[in-house]
Protein backbone atom coordinates (compact mmCIF):
# COMPACT_ATOMS: atom_id res chain seq x y z
CA UNK A 1 0.00 0.00 0.00
CA UNK A 2 1.39 3.27 -1.06
CA UNK A 3 1.23 5.12 2.85
CA UNK A 4 -0.32 8.63 2.72
CA UNK A 5 -0.32 9.37 6.96
CA UNK A 6 1.26 12.45 7.84
CA UNK A 7 5.00 11.69 8.52
CA UNK A 8 7.36 14.35 10.32
CA UNK A 9 9.14 14.35 7.09
CA UNK A 10 6.54 15.52 5.54
CA UNK A 11 6.26 17.93 8.43
CA UNK A 12 9.11 19.39 7.44
CA UNK A 13 8.62 19.49 3.93
CA UNK A 14 5.27 21.12 4.55
CA UNK A 15 7.01 23.94 7.02
CA UNK A 16 9.74 24.55 4.20
CA UNK A 17 7.01 25.27 1.67
CA UNK A 18 5.24 27.65 3.95
CA UNK A 19 8.53 29.52 4.08
CA UNK A 20 8.97 29.10 -0.12
CA UNK A 21 5.34 30.96 0.00
CA UNK A 22 6.05 33.70 2.11
CA UNK A 23 9.20 34.17 0.12
CA UNK A 24 7.41 33.93 -3.39
CA UNK A 25 4.39 37.04 -1.78
CA UNK A 26 7.22 38.64 -0.51
CA UNK A 27 7.94 41.14 -3.47
CA UNK A 28 4.21 41.83 -3.91
CA UNK A 29 4.06 42.30 -0.01
CA UNK A 30 6.54 44.83 -0.51
CA UNK A 31 4.99 46.19 -3.22
CA UNK A 32 1.94 47.17 -1.08
CA UNK A 33 3.51 47.83 2.32
CA UNK A 34 5.81 50.38 0.36
CA UNK A 35 2.62 52.20 -1.83
CA UNK A 36 2.15 53.45 1.80
CA UNK A 37 4.65 55.16 2.99
CA UNK A 38 6.99 58.41 2.60
CA UNK A 39 9.50 59.12 -0.11
CA UNK A 40 12.02 58.91 2.78
CA UNK A 41 10.61 55.61 4.32
CA UNK A 42 10.99 53.88 1.26
CA UNK A 43 14.42 54.91 0.73
CA UNK A 44 15.81 54.40 4.18
CA UNK A 45 13.69 51.36 5.13
CA UNK A 46 12.60 49.33 2.49
CA UNK A 47 11.46 46.60 4.64
CA UNK A 48 9.98 48.11 7.28
CA UNK A 49 6.31 49.02 7.78
CA UNK A 50 5.07 52.38 7.28
CA UNK A 51 5.40 54.86 11.02
CA UNK A 52 1.91 56.16 9.32
CA UNK A 53 -0.01 54.54 6.88
CA UNK A 54 0.21 57.42 3.66
CA UNK A 55 -3.51 57.12 1.82
CA UNK A 56 -2.47 60.05 0.39
CA UNK A 57 -0.54 58.43 -2.12
CA UNK A 58 -3.47 56.93 -3.37
CA UNK A 59 -5.54 59.49 -4.13
CA UNK A 60 -2.67 61.37 -5.90
CA UNK A 61 -2.05 58.47 -7.88
CA UNK A 62 -5.75 58.04 -8.79
CA UNK A 63 -6.08 61.62 -9.68
CA UNK A 64 -2.68 61.74 -11.79
CA UNK A 65 -3.43 58.13 -14.21
CA UNK A 66 -7.62 58.86 -13.87
CA UNK A 67 -7.37 55.22 -12.54
CA UNK A 68 -11.17 55.14 -13.05
CA UNK A 69 -11.30 56.02 -16.20
CA UNK A 70 -8.06 53.70 -17.24
CA UNK A 71 -9.78 50.96 -15.24
CA UNK A 72 -13.40 51.25 -16.98
CA UNK A 73 -11.09 51.07 -20.55
CA UNK A 74 -9.34 48.16 -19.34
CA UNK A 75 -12.74 46.77 -18.50
CA UNK A 76 -14.64 47.59 -21.54
CA UNK A 77 -11.87 46.81 -24.14
CA UNK A 78 -11.61 42.86 -21.95
CA UNK A 79 -15.50 42.41 -21.66
CA UNK A 80 -16.22 43.69 -25.24
CA UNK A 81 -13.12 41.82 -26.78
CA UNK A 82 -13.77 38.43 -25.13
CA UNK A 83 -17.69 38.54 -25.52
CA UNK A 84 -16.67 39.36 -29.92
CA UNK A 85 -14.30 36.41 -29.61
CA UNK A 86 -16.74 33.97 -28.14
CA UNK A 87 -19.39 34.47 -30.22
CA UNK A 88 -18.12 35.17 -33.97
CA UNK A 89 -15.60 31.82 -32.63
CA UNK A 90 -18.43 29.33 -31.32
CA UNK A 91 -20.82 30.90 -34.83
CA UNK A 92 -18.23 29.85 -37.34
CA UNK A 93 -16.78 26.42 -35.32
CA UNK A 94 -20.41 25.58 -35.14
CA UNK A 95 -21.01 25.81 -39.06
CA UNK A 96 -17.44 24.28 -39.96
CA UNK A 97 -17.99 21.17 -38.04
CA UNK A 98 -21.61 20.75 -39.12
CA UNK A 99 -21.23 21.77 -42.72
CA UNK A 100 -17.81 19.79 -43.50
CA UNK A 101 -16.59 20.36 -46.95
CA UNK A 102 -13.67 21.38 -48.34
CA UNK A 103 -14.60 25.02 -48.02
CA UNK A 104 -14.91 24.38 -44.50
CA UNK A 105 -11.52 22.77 -44.25
CA UNK A 106 -9.47 24.81 -45.62
CA UNK A 107 -10.80 28.02 -43.43
CA UNK A 108 -10.31 25.99 -40.62
CA UNK A 109 -7.19 24.90 -41.35
CA UNK A 110 -6.07 28.23 -42.42
CA UNK A 111 -6.91 29.74 -39.11
CA UNK A 112 -5.88 27.23 -37.27
CA UNK A 113 -2.16 27.25 -38.78
CA UNK A 114 -1.63 30.65 -38.22
CA UNK A 115 -1.37 30.05 -34.45
CA UNK A 116 2.47 29.38 -34.85
CA UNK A 117 2.43 33.34 -36.05
CA UNK A 118 4.22 35.36 -33.67
CA UNK A 119 2.62 38.78 -33.17
CA UNK A 120 5.90 40.22 -33.84
CA UNK A 121 5.47 39.19 -37.43
CA UNK A 122 2.09 40.28 -38.24
CA UNK A 123 2.67 43.81 -35.50
CA UNK A 124 4.67 46.21 -38.16
CA UNK A 125 2.36 46.14 -41.22
CA UNK A 126 -0.53 45.76 -38.52
CA UNK A 127 0.21 49.46 -37.81
CA UNK A 128 0.02 50.29 -41.13
CA UNK A 129 -3.76 48.83 -41.59
CA UNK A 130 -5.05 50.21 -38.65
CA UNK A 131 -3.90 53.78 -39.92
CA UNK A 132 -5.40 52.91 -42.81
CA UNK A 133 -8.85 51.55 -41.58
CA UNK A 134 -8.82 54.60 -39.03
CA UNK A 135 -8.66 51.78 -36.22
CA UNK A 136 -5.63 53.33 -34.50
CA UNK A 137 -5.69 54.68 -31.38
CA UNK A 138 -9.46 54.16 -30.79
CA UNK A 139 -10.57 51.98 -28.38
CA UNK A 140 -12.97 50.14 -31.26
CA UNK A 141 -10.39 49.64 -33.11
CA UNK A 142 -8.23 47.39 -30.51
CA UNK A 143 -11.26 45.62 -29.58
CA UNK A 144 -11.81 44.81 -33.41
CA UNK A 145 -7.82 43.83 -33.34
CA UNK A 146 -8.72 41.41 -30.42
CA UNK A 147 -11.26 39.51 -32.38
CA UNK A 148 -8.94 38.60 -35.18
CA UNK A 149 -6.01 37.87 -32.72
CA UNK A 150 -8.56 35.89 -30.20
CA UNK A 151 -10.02 33.94 -33.02
CA UNK A 152 -7.81 31.28 -33.76
CA UNK A 153 -7.28 29.63 -30.63
CA UNK A 154 -10.48 29.93 -29.79
CA UNK A 155 -12.50 28.58 -32.83
CA UNK A 156 -10.00 25.31 -32.38
CA UNK A 157 -11.26 24.60 -28.95
CA UNK A 158 -14.77 25.13 -29.88
CA UNK A 159 -14.54 23.20 -33.07
CA UNK A 160 -13.12 20.23 -30.82
CA UNK A 161 -15.77 20.76 -28.24
CA UNK A 162 -18.78 20.93 -31.17
CA UNK A 163 -17.06 17.49 -32.43
CA UNK A 164 -17.61 15.89 -29.48
CA UNK A 165 -21.42 16.78 -29.19
CA UNK A 166 -23.70 13.94 -31.03
CA UNK A 167 -26.11 15.87 -33.25
CA UNK A 168 -29.38 14.44 -32.15
CA UNK A 169 -30.32 17.51 -30.11
CA UNK A 170 -30.32 20.11 -33.07
CA UNK A 171 -31.61 17.82 -35.62
CA UNK A 172 -34.19 16.79 -33.27
CA UNK A 173 -35.27 21.03 -33.07
CA UNK A 174 -34.59 21.32 -36.73
CA UNK A 175 -37.06 18.61 -36.78
CA UNK A 176 -39.20 20.79 -34.25
CA UNK A 177 -38.97 23.67 -36.83
CA UNK A 178 -36.05 25.55 -35.40
CA UNK A 179 -33.97 27.59 -38.04
CA UNK A 180 -29.94 27.32 -37.92
CA UNK A 181 -29.84 30.52 -35.91
CA UNK A 182 -32.89 28.95 -33.23
CA UNK A 183 -30.54 25.94 -32.91
CA UNK A 184 -27.44 27.95 -32.29
CA UNK A 185 -28.63 30.22 -29.66
CA UNK A 186 -31.13 27.64 -28.04
CA UNK A 187 -29.36 24.03 -28.50
CA UNK A 188 -25.45 24.63 -29.10
CA UNK A 189 -24.57 27.95 -26.78
CA UNK A 190 -25.74 25.99 -23.47
CA UNK A 191 -24.29 22.92 -24.24
CA UNK A 192 -21.00 24.73 -25.30
CA UNK A 193 -21.34 26.16 -21.40
CA UNK A 194 -17.73 24.03 -20.29
CA UNK A 195 -15.65 25.34 -22.74
CA UNK A 196 -17.09 28.64 -23.39
CA UNK A 197 -15.66 29.20 -19.85
CA UNK A 198 -12.49 27.78 -20.40
CA UNK A 199 -11.82 30.28 -23.36
CA UNK A 200 -13.63 33.42 -21.48
CA UNK A 201 -10.90 32.75 -18.73
CA UNK A 202 -7.96 32.09 -20.64
CA UNK A 203 -8.63 35.59 -23.02
CA UNK A 204 -9.81 37.43 -19.93
CA UNK A 205 -6.42 37.33 -18.53
CA UNK A 206 -4.61 37.74 -21.71
CA UNK A 207 -6.30 40.71 -22.89
CA UNK A 208 -6.56 42.39 -19.15
CA UNK A 209 -2.95 41.95 -18.94
CA UNK A 210 -2.02 42.76 -22.70
CA UNK A 211 0.68 45.25 -23.31
CA UNK A 212 2.09 45.42 -26.66
CA UNK A 213 -0.96 45.81 -28.53
CA UNK A 214 -1.92 48.79 -26.60
CA UNK A 215 1.34 50.31 -26.40
CA UNK A 216 1.83 50.75 -30.14
CA UNK A 217 -2.59 51.11 -30.88
CA UNK A 218 -3.49 53.57 -28.20
CA UNK A 219 -1.33 56.54 -27.58
CA UNK A 220 -3.36 59.07 -26.44
CA UNK A 221 -3.83 59.18 -22.74
CA UNK A 222 -7.70 59.08 -22.43
CA UNK A 223 -7.82 55.38 -24.04
CA UNK A 224 -5.17 53.93 -22.46
CA UNK A 225 -5.64 50.53 -20.27
CA UNK A 226 -4.09 49.50 -17.14
CA UNK A 227 -0.49 47.91 -18.20
CA UNK A 228 -0.25 50.82 -20.54
CA UNK A 229 -1.05 53.48 -17.92
CA UNK A 230 1.17 52.04 -15.51
CA UNK A 231 3.57 51.81 -17.89
CA UNK A 232 3.66 55.65 -18.63
CA UNK A 233 3.45 56.53 -14.88
CA UNK A 234 6.42 54.28 -13.94
CA UNK A 235 8.20 56.08 -16.70
CA UNK A 236 7.83 59.46 -15.28
CA UNK A 237 7.99 58.75 -11.40
CA UNK A 238 10.78 55.93 -11.45
CA UNK A 239 12.43 57.53 -8.30
CA UNK A 240 9.28 58.12 -6.64
CA UNK A 241 9.19 54.77 -5.12
CA UNK A 242 6.22 55.68 -2.78
CA UNK A 243 3.93 56.62 -5.52
CA UNK A 244 4.98 54.29 -8.15
CA UNK A 245 4.29 51.18 -5.87
CA UNK A 246 1.00 52.98 -4.72
CA UNK A 247 0.09 52.74 -8.72
CA UNK A 248 1.54 49.22 -9.10
CA UNK A 249 -0.36 48.66 -6.37
CA UNK A 250 -3.37 49.77 -8.22
CA UNK A 251 -3.00 47.79 -11.28
CA UNK A 252 -1.91 44.61 -9.38
CA UNK A 253 -5.35 44.59 -7.05
CA UNK A 254 -8.21 44.35 -9.51
CA UNK A 255 -6.63 41.18 -11.20
CA UNK A 256 -5.72 39.74 -7.77
CA UNK A 257 -9.25 39.94 -6.03
CA UNK A 258 -10.64 38.52 -9.60
CA UNK A 259 -8.22 35.31 -8.68
CA UNK A 260 -8.96 34.84 -5.34
CA UNK A 261 -12.95 34.52 -6.12
CA UNK A 262 -12.31 32.89 -9.48
CA UNK A 263 -9.96 30.89 -8.57
CA UNK A 264 -11.37 27.42 -9.04
CA UNK A 265 -12.22 28.24 -12.97
CA UNK A 266 -9.08 30.05 -13.35
CA UNK A 267 -7.23 26.55 -12.58
CA UNK A 268 -8.96 24.74 -14.59
CA UNK A 269 -9.74 26.93 -17.18
CA UNK A 270 -5.79 27.19 -18.05
CA UNK A 271 -5.23 23.50 -17.49
CA UNK A 272 -7.97 22.78 -19.87
CA UNK A 273 -7.04 25.42 -22.09
CA UNK A 274 -3.25 24.17 -22.25
CA UNK A 275 -4.09 20.50 -22.66
CA UNK A 276 -6.16 20.72 -25.32
CA UNK A 277 -4.26 23.35 -27.23
CA UNK B 1 -35.02 24.24 -54.81
CA UNK B 2 -32.49 26.79 -55.53
CA UNK B 3 -33.73 29.84 -52.93
CA UNK B 4 -33.44 26.51 -50.17
CA UNK B 5 -29.92 25.80 -51.50
CA UNK B 6 -29.07 30.27 -51.22
CA UNK B 7 -30.77 30.05 -48.33
CA UNK B 8 -28.55 27.36 -46.67
CA UNK B 9 -25.45 29.17 -48.45
CA UNK B 10 -26.45 32.25 -46.86
CA UNK B 11 -26.67 31.34 -43.43
CA UNK B 12 -23.42 29.49 -43.70
CA UNK B 13 -21.72 32.59 -45.22
CA UNK B 14 -23.61 34.82 -41.71
CA UNK B 15 -22.11 32.00 -39.27
CA UNK B 16 -18.55 31.88 -41.34
CA UNK B 17 -17.61 35.56 -42.60
CA UNK B 18 -16.95 37.16 -39.26
CA UNK B 19 -14.10 34.33 -38.20
CA UNK B 20 -12.92 35.01 -41.71
CA UNK B 21 -13.00 38.61 -41.80
CA UNK B 22 -11.54 39.53 -39.02
CA UNK B 23 -9.08 36.59 -39.23
CA UNK B 24 -8.19 38.34 -42.55
CA UNK B 25 -8.16 41.74 -41.31
CA UNK B 26 -6.08 41.24 -38.59
CA UNK B 27 -3.83 38.14 -38.86
CA UNK B 28 -3.72 36.84 -42.78
CA UNK B 29 -3.04 40.72 -44.68
CA UNK B 30 -0.29 41.33 -41.50
CA UNK B 31 1.09 38.64 -42.29
CA UNK B 32 1.26 38.65 -46.24
CA UNK B 33 2.40 42.41 -46.33
CA UNK B 34 5.56 41.96 -43.48
CA UNK B 35 6.74 39.20 -46.34
CA UNK B 36 6.16 41.60 -49.43
CA UNK B 37 7.76 44.51 -46.73
CA UNK B 38 11.15 42.10 -46.50
CA UNK B 39 12.09 42.34 -49.38
CA UNK B 40 11.39 46.55 -50.18
CA UNK B 41 13.27 49.22 -48.32
CA UNK B 42 10.93 51.97 -47.07
CA UNK B 43 11.20 54.11 -43.59
CA UNK B 44 7.29 53.60 -42.97
CA UNK B 45 6.82 57.74 -43.49
CA UNK B 46 7.83 58.61 -46.83
CA UNK B 47 5.31 57.64 -50.37
CA UNK B 48 8.40 56.28 -51.98
CA UNK B 49 8.98 52.39 -51.61
CA UNK B 50 11.67 50.43 -53.04
CA UNK B 51 12.21 46.91 -54.15
CA UNK B 52 15.28 45.53 -52.44
CA UNK B 53 15.58 41.89 -53.49
CA UNK B 54 16.63 39.77 -50.28
CA UNK B 55 18.99 42.92 -49.50
CA UNK B 56 17.16 42.80 -46.02
CA UNK B 57 18.21 39.26 -45.26
CA UNK B 58 21.54 39.40 -46.51
CA UNK B 59 22.26 42.53 -44.32
CA UNK B 60 21.46 40.70 -41.08
CA UNK B 61 23.69 38.33 -41.32
CA UNK B 62 26.48 41.17 -40.61
CA UNK B 63 23.89 42.89 -37.87
CA UNK B 64 25.91 42.30 -34.59
CA UNK B 65 22.87 43.97 -32.44
CA UNK B 66 20.64 41.09 -34.19
CA UNK B 67 23.17 38.41 -33.32
CA UNK B 68 23.92 39.78 -30.49
CA UNK B 69 20.11 39.71 -29.59
CA UNK B 70 19.14 36.50 -31.42
CA UNK B 71 21.81 34.88 -28.76
CA UNK B 72 20.43 36.26 -26.05
CA UNK B 73 16.98 34.81 -26.60
CA UNK B 74 18.12 31.29 -27.35
CA UNK B 75 20.26 31.14 -23.83
CA UNK B 76 17.02 32.92 -22.45
CA UNK B 77 15.02 30.15 -23.83
CA UNK B 78 17.40 27.50 -23.05
CA UNK B 79 17.65 28.91 -19.00
CA UNK B 80 13.70 29.26 -18.53
CA UNK B 81 12.71 26.11 -20.40
CA UNK B 82 15.25 24.14 -17.95
CA UNK B 83 14.41 25.90 -14.92
CA UNK B 84 10.69 26.41 -15.36
CA UNK B 85 10.07 22.42 -16.07
CA UNK B 86 12.39 21.63 -13.05
CA UNK B 87 11.08 24.18 -10.67
CA UNK B 88 7.06 23.40 -12.35
CA UNK B 89 7.65 19.69 -12.05
CA UNK B 90 9.25 19.84 -8.05
CA UNK B 91 6.45 21.50 -7.11
CA UNK B 92 3.70 19.53 -8.47
CA UNK B 93 5.66 17.17 -6.77
CA UNK B 94 5.32 18.27 -3.68
CA UNK B 95 1.80 19.60 -3.86
CA UNK B 96 0.23 15.91 -5.16
CA UNK B 97 1.52 14.84 -1.48
CA UNK B 98 -1.42 14.84 1.09
CA UNK B 99 0.01 18.39 2.65
CA UNK B 100 -2.70 20.18 4.67
CA UNK B 101 -2.01 23.55 3.11
CA UNK B 102 -1.65 22.46 -0.11
CA UNK B 103 -4.92 24.67 -1.46
CA UNK B 104 -2.93 27.54 0.17
CA UNK B 105 0.25 26.56 -1.19
CA UNK B 106 -1.36 26.34 -4.81
CA UNK B 107 -2.54 29.54 -4.79
CA UNK B 108 0.09 31.86 -3.08
CA UNK B 109 2.45 29.81 -6.28
CA UNK B 110 0.22 30.64 -9.07
CA UNK B 111 -0.58 34.26 -7.94
CA UNK B 112 2.25 35.88 -9.95
CA UNK B 113 1.09 34.20 -12.84
CA UNK B 114 -2.59 36.78 -13.26
CA UNK B 115 -0.14 39.67 -13.01
CA UNK B 116 0.50 41.30 -16.36
CA UNK B 117 4.11 40.74 -16.90
CA UNK B 118 4.83 44.85 -17.41
CA UNK B 119 3.43 45.06 -14.32
CA UNK B 120 5.46 41.96 -13.11
CA UNK B 121 8.72 43.84 -14.83
CA UNK B 122 8.37 47.45 -12.40
CA UNK B 123 7.90 45.74 -9.46
CA UNK B 124 10.71 43.73 -9.46
CA UNK B 125 12.81 47.07 -10.73
CA UNK B 126 11.99 47.96 -7.28
CA UNK B 127 12.73 44.71 -5.66
CA UNK B 128 16.30 44.68 -7.45
CA UNK B 129 16.93 48.11 -7.36
CA UNK B 130 15.92 48.99 -3.54
CA UNK B 131 15.60 45.77 -1.60
CA UNK B 132 18.20 43.95 -2.33
CA UNK B 133 20.60 46.60 -1.89
CA UNK B 134 18.95 47.24 1.67
CA UNK B 135 18.89 43.60 2.40
CA UNK B 136 22.74 43.01 1.11
CA UNK B 137 23.53 45.95 3.54
CA UNK B 138 22.13 44.71 6.47
CA UNK B 139 22.77 41.27 6.01
CA UNK B 140 26.61 41.90 4.47
CA UNK B 141 25.90 39.74 1.44
CA UNK B 142 27.91 41.20 -1.45
CA UNK B 143 26.09 40.09 -3.96
CA UNK B 144 22.94 41.57 -3.18
CA UNK B 145 24.51 45.07 -3.24
CA UNK B 146 25.64 44.58 -6.60
CA UNK B 147 23.17 47.30 -8.98
CA UNK B 148 22.06 43.72 -10.67
CA UNK B 149 20.87 45.31 -13.57
CA UNK B 150 23.99 47.52 -14.48
CA UNK B 151 25.65 43.93 -15.02
CA UNK B 152 24.97 42.32 -18.30
CA UNK B 153 25.32 38.78 -16.43
CA UNK B 154 23.22 39.69 -13.47
CA UNK B 155 20.82 41.40 -15.48
CA UNK B 156 20.70 37.83 -17.23
CA UNK B 157 19.93 35.83 -14.41
CA UNK B 158 17.12 38.90 -13.11
CA UNK B 159 15.48 38.32 -15.79
CA UNK B 160 15.50 34.48 -15.74
CA UNK B 161 14.69 34.38 -11.71
CA UNK B 162 11.76 36.71 -12.27
CA UNK B 163 10.63 34.70 -15.37
CA UNK B 164 10.50 31.68 -12.92
CA UNK B 165 9.06 33.50 -10.24
CA UNK B 166 6.01 34.64 -12.75
CA UNK B 167 5.19 31.32 -14.16
CA UNK B 168 6.62 28.34 -12.30
CA UNK B 169 3.10 28.26 -10.65
CA UNK B 170 1.74 27.81 -14.45
CA UNK B 171 3.50 25.24 -15.27
CA UNK B 172 3.19 23.50 -11.77
CA UNK B 173 -0.72 23.23 -12.11
CA UNK B 174 -0.41 21.80 -15.13
CA UNK B 175 2.15 19.35 -14.24
CA UNK B 176 0.07 18.87 -11.05
CA UNK B 177 -3.19 17.73 -13.05
CA UNK B 178 -1.36 14.95 -15.23
CA UNK B 179 0.18 13.80 -11.98
CA UNK B 180 -3.36 13.83 -10.34
CA UNK B 181 -3.98 11.39 -13.63
CA UNK B 182 -1.47 8.91 -12.55
CA UNK B 183 -3.32 5.85 -11.17
CA UNK B 184 -2.98 4.93 -7.70
CA UNK B 185 -3.11 1.17 -8.46
CA UNK B 186 -0.34 1.03 -11.19
CA UNK B 187 1.73 3.05 -8.32
CA UNK B 188 0.97 0.22 -5.70
CA UNK B 189 1.44 -2.33 -8.07
CA UNK B 190 5.47 -0.79 -8.66
CA UNK B 191 5.86 -1.11 -4.90
CA UNK B 192 4.49 -4.39 -4.57
CA UNK B 193 7.28 -5.23 -7.46
CA UNK B 194 10.07 -3.60 -4.84
CA UNK B 195 10.43 -0.51 -7.13
CA UNK B 196 11.89 2.34 -4.85
CA UNK B 197 10.53 5.62 -4.78
CA UNK B 198 12.91 6.52 -7.68
CA UNK B 199 12.43 3.62 -9.82
CA UNK B 200 8.80 4.39 -9.21
CA UNK B 201 9.27 7.91 -10.17
CA UNK B 202 10.89 7.12 -13.26
CA UNK B 203 9.48 4.41 -14.78
CA UNK B 204 5.52 4.67 -13.81
CA UNK B 205 5.60 8.69 -13.32
CA UNK B 206 7.64 9.81 -15.60
CA UNK B 207 6.46 8.16 -18.88
CA UNK B 208 3.31 8.81 -17.90
CA UNK B 209 3.17 12.40 -17.69
CA UNK B 210 4.84 12.72 -20.91
CA UNK B 211 2.05 14.85 -22.10
CA UNK B 212 2.09 17.35 -19.92
CA UNK B 213 5.94 17.93 -20.14
CA UNK B 214 5.37 18.02 -24.56
CA UNK B 215 3.02 21.31 -23.38
CA UNK B 216 5.09 22.34 -20.83
CA UNK B 217 7.87 22.24 -23.17
CA UNK B 218 6.41 23.92 -25.99
CA UNK B 219 4.86 27.05 -23.68
CA UNK B 220 8.04 27.56 -22.48
CA UNK B 221 9.80 27.76 -25.68
CA UNK B 222 7.20 29.40 -27.69
CA UNK B 223 6.61 31.85 -24.35
CA UNK B 224 10.71 32.31 -24.00
CA UNK B 225 10.76 33.26 -27.69
CA UNK B 226 8.18 35.54 -27.84
CA UNK B 227 9.23 37.67 -24.98
CA UNK B 228 8.87 41.17 -24.78
CA UNK B 229 7.22 42.84 -21.32
CA UNK B 230 9.87 42.01 -18.99
CA UNK B 231 12.50 43.21 -20.94
CA UNK B 232 10.61 46.34 -21.92
CA UNK B 233 9.77 47.19 -18.13
CA UNK B 234 12.93 45.58 -16.27
CA UNK B 235 15.95 46.04 -17.89
CA UNK B 236 14.91 48.26 -20.82
CA UNK B 237 17.05 45.70 -23.05
CA UNK B 238 20.21 46.99 -21.19
CA UNK B 239 23.07 47.07 -20.11
CA UNK B 240 24.32 48.08 -23.23
CA UNK B 241 21.43 45.97 -25.56
CA UNK B 242 22.86 42.65 -23.67
CA UNK B 243 19.79 41.65 -22.58
CA UNK B 244 17.32 42.40 -25.79
CA UNK B 245 15.21 40.09 -26.58
CA UNK B 246 14.15 39.42 -30.55
CA UNK B 247 10.65 40.48 -29.94
CA UNK B 248 11.89 43.75 -28.27
CA UNK B 249 14.79 44.08 -30.73
CA UNK B 250 12.07 44.13 -33.77
CA UNK B 251 10.09 46.61 -31.72
CA UNK B 252 12.70 48.64 -31.29
CA UNK B 253 13.41 48.95 -34.88
CA UNK B 254 10.33 49.52 -36.24
CA UNK B 255 8.81 51.66 -34.02
CA UNK B 256 11.97 53.64 -32.36
CA UNK B 257 14.23 53.86 -35.57
CA UNK B 258 11.62 53.50 -38.24
CA UNK B 259 13.11 50.87 -39.97
CA UNK B 260 10.12 49.36 -41.41
CA UNK B 261 10.94 46.97 -43.80
CA UNK B 262 14.13 45.69 -42.42
CA UNK B 263 12.38 44.66 -39.28
CA UNK B 264 9.60 42.83 -40.99
CA UNK B 265 12.21 40.83 -42.63
CA UNK B 266 13.47 40.08 -39.12
CA UNK B 267 10.20 39.39 -38.38
CA UNK B 268 9.58 37.11 -40.94
CA UNK B 269 12.91 35.15 -39.76
CA UNK B 270 11.64 35.41 -35.99
CA UNK B 271 8.44 33.39 -37.41
CA UNK B 272 10.51 31.08 -39.79
CA UNK B 273 12.72 30.48 -36.33
CA UNK B 274 9.84 29.77 -34.01
CA UNK B 275 7.68 28.30 -36.17
CA UNK B 276 10.40 25.28 -37.10
CA UNK B 277 11.76 24.96 -33.37
CA UNK B 278 8.02 24.55 -31.91
CA UNK B 279 7.29 22.12 -34.72
CA UNK B 280 10.05 19.75 -34.51
CA UNK B 281 9.88 19.83 -30.40
CA UNK B 282 6.21 18.82 -30.89
CA UNK B 283 7.09 16.26 -33.33
CA UNK B 284 10.18 14.79 -31.74
CA UNK B 285 8.20 14.77 -28.37
CA UNK B 286 4.64 13.25 -29.50
CA UNK B 287 6.59 10.11 -30.79
CA UNK B 288 8.04 9.82 -27.42
CA UNK B 289 4.79 9.58 -25.56
CA UNK B 290 2.80 6.61 -24.04
CA UNK B 291 -0.51 5.65 -25.00
CA UNK B 292 -2.69 5.24 -21.95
Amino acid sequence: MIRDRYSPGKFILELLMIVLALLVFFPLYMTFVNGFKTYNEVVTSTVALPHVFQFQNFVVVWKQIRFLGVFMNSLIVTAVSVGGILLISSAAAYQLVRRPGPVSQIIFLAILSSLVIPFQTMMIPLVKVAKELHLINTLYGIILMYWGFGIPLALFLYHGFIKSIPRELEEAAHIDGSGTFGVYFRILLPLLKPITTTIAILHSLWIWNDFLLPLIMLSSKKNQTIPLASSVYFGQYTNEWHLAMAALTMAVVPIMLFFLFMQRYIIQGITAGAVKG
Amino acid sequence: MTTMKTRQLLTYAAFVAPAVIFFTMVILVPFMRAIVFSFQDWNGISSDIRWAGWSNYTKMIGDTGFMKSFAFTVKYVAATTILLNITGLALALVLNLALKTRNFLRTIFFLPYVIGPVIIGFIWQFIITRLFSEVGKAAGIELLQKNWLSLPDYAFWSLVIVTIWHSAGYFMVIYLAALQGVPKDMLEAAEMDGAGRLTRFRHVVLPLIRPAMTINLFLAISNGFKGFDLNFALTKGGPFGTTESLAYHIYLDAFTKNLFTYASAKAVVFFLVLAAITLIQVAVMKRREVEM
